[in-house]
């Protein structure tokens, strides 16, 4: 049986019946899934969940999927981490990571997303499944085309990292380049889904997709041992995401599955692209859309739909919000590596800067559990970094010029820690 | 006179005109002028309290008139209105 009762406008709260719609056409303000939580409460508990295999889709009566789920049956369940290197370092009690750099298929939260927007295209009976991207939906909306038997048109600014263009086009998508940035390939796209009859994940799809975010939330609270943390920061784009972890935090509590814990939800954006972290420190209740100059290129949205709604999450939750400069995420991306092993990309180190940069401030206590989303994976974005990392030691073959280079990286360990020797690679070789 | 704008969801109503000229002196006076001769179409730009809409973005020569005068934001007779509604999208 069906648990979403229709789609209902954020804003004026007209109701609609569950088409392939995403704006009201009274006031344009956006839709969502609307969820009939008494009949949900009858039958999904911690027990329940437990049986159930381990992806997104154990959540299934909170997501607003019909039938059967029929595209990313494997997806979701991503590790928790207790990041007990990353805690000592900031000088915390307690810190996790969510690490959606290893989701499968694509190595980004947006296969948790792509699910549910492409298993709802299918029940709408879509053949074409299209988006406007920033690179990891478009990698997650190729890969999972084919679990759905879907053919894809994907539409991403020109210049996009390697990675990001090679990891959509493997999996045969027709792949446009548009010559602009991602705000002019979603208005281009916003044209397109208006003339051709397709399923665009983030646009007549966006009320079943965005929920699909849902699911990360939902695993980190299981995963916390079924509590709530007190503190979350997570990256934005449009801010959709960090509304939607809140949203799945309310519906745990709501329907009893974990205790009310008094969760502070923080947006991290990137300097050169923040139009919801600086809204929210100059107090405007508006948006000045921006022209994005970032390396998070992930992030890189200057018109964010979902801004309003995060900034009232982050009052509403008593979070705040920060930005990153392009040199501050890079240490980020470094600091997560070096400390725990995890590579993610620039977004992941605008989280890890602004959680950083927040505990700095004082803005996030340092003895109450913080968990970090990190939301995709290091190997997609290697460009932003390749001048930040070192170079391999090259020697020749021979054991003698091993073990005078070996003396050399132990002297310069000694003489001024790891770091110095890391970076004086380059002029050993 | 000021020219109008209109984007495609809102042409039902300016019987499918994509630009229309309204004589009026500030942002204000245009929603009312637009009213008049094209009936219902201020509560799709306006709340009840007559605030301009939150998903609605009204541009004076490309510069958002939140970042202006607001309703206030006096025009010429050269002036391009735009009406925008908001684009969902992005994550």
């Amino acid at each position: 049986m069906s648990f979403v009762k229709g789609l209902k406008c954020k804003e004026c709260g007209e109701e609609y019946p569950k088409e392939p719609l995403h704006v009201c056409e009274t006031c344009f303000g956006p839709l969502e899934a609307a969820y009939n939580y008494d009949e949900i409460k009858k039958v999904l508990t911690r027990d329940e969940i437990e049986k159930r295999e381990r992806s997104i889709w154990r959540y299934k009566e909170l997501l607003p999927v019909d039938a059967a789920p029929a595209v990313g049956r494997s997806v979701g369940y991503t590790p928790l981490i207790k990041a007990d290197n990353l805690a000592r370092t900031l000088g915390v009690k307690e810190i996790y990571v969510k690490n959606d750099g290893v989701c499968y298929p694509t190595l980004s939260f947006k296969d948790r997303v792509v699910s549910v927007a492409l298993s709802k295209a299918k029940e709408f009976g879509f053949r074409t499944a299209a988006c406007a991207s920033t690179g990891n939906l478009a990698n997650a909306v190729a890969a999972l085309s084919i679990e759905g038997g879907l053919e894809s048109f994907i539409f991403i600014p020109y210049n996009l990292e390697q990675a990001k263009i090679i990891g959509t086009t493997i999996y045969g998508a027709n792949l446009i380049g548009v010559k602009g940035a991602y705000d002019d390939v979603n208005r281009l796209c916003s044209e397109v889904a208006g003339k051709y009859g397709w399923g665009f994940v983030n646009i007549n799809l966006r009320p079943y997709y965005s929920e699909g975010s849902k699911s990360l939330a939902f695993e980190m609270m299981e995963q916390l041992g079924w509590r709530a943390p007190k503190h979350v920061v997570v990256p934005m784009a449009s801010g959709s995401l960090l509304t939607k972890v809140w949203k799945a935090i309310k519906e745990f509590e709501m329907l009893g599955i974990v205790p009310e814990n008094g969760t502070s939800i923080y947006g991290a954006q990137a300097t050169g692209c923040s139009p919801i972290t600086t809204a929210l420190k100059n107090k405007w209740e508006i948006f000045k859309p921006v022209k994005p100059d970032t390396i998070a290129k992930s992030l890189a949205i200057g018109t964010p739909a979902d801004g309003f709604y995060a900034m009232n999450v982050m009052k509403e939750s008593g979070g705040w919000g920060e930005d990153a400069s392009d040199p501050e995420i890079i240490a980020g991306i470094k600091l997560l590596a070096e400390t725990e092993g995890i590579f993610t990309e620039t977004a992941g180190g605008v989280t890890m800067a602004v959680t950083k940069k927040l505990i700095e401030q004082g803005a996030i206590p340092k003895n109450e559990t913080i968990v970090m989303c990190i939301t995709g994976n290091g190997l997609k974005t290697q460009e932003a970094i390749a001048d930040s990392v070192a170079q391999p030691h090259i020697i020749e073959a021979h054991l003698e010029d091993f073990e005078e280079l070996y003396s050399k990286i132990k002297n310069q360990e000694e003489k001024g820690g790891t770091q110095d020797a890391v970076s004086s690679h380059t002029h050993t070789a | 006179m000021p020219s109008v704008r209109i984007p495609t969801p809102l042409r039902k109503l300016t019987a499918e005109k994509d630009e229309v000229s309204v004589s009026a002196a500030n942002v204000g006076e245009l929603i009312e002028t637009l009213e008049s001769q094209f009936p219902g179409i201020k509560n799709r730009l306006c709340d009840e309290s007559g605030n301009l809409r939150r998903f609605i973005n009204l541009y004076v020569n490309n510069e958002d008139i939140r970042f202006l005068n607001g309703k206030e934001t006096s025009l010429k007779e050269e002036d391009v209105v735009s009406i925008i509604p908001a684009i969902a999208g992005g994550l």
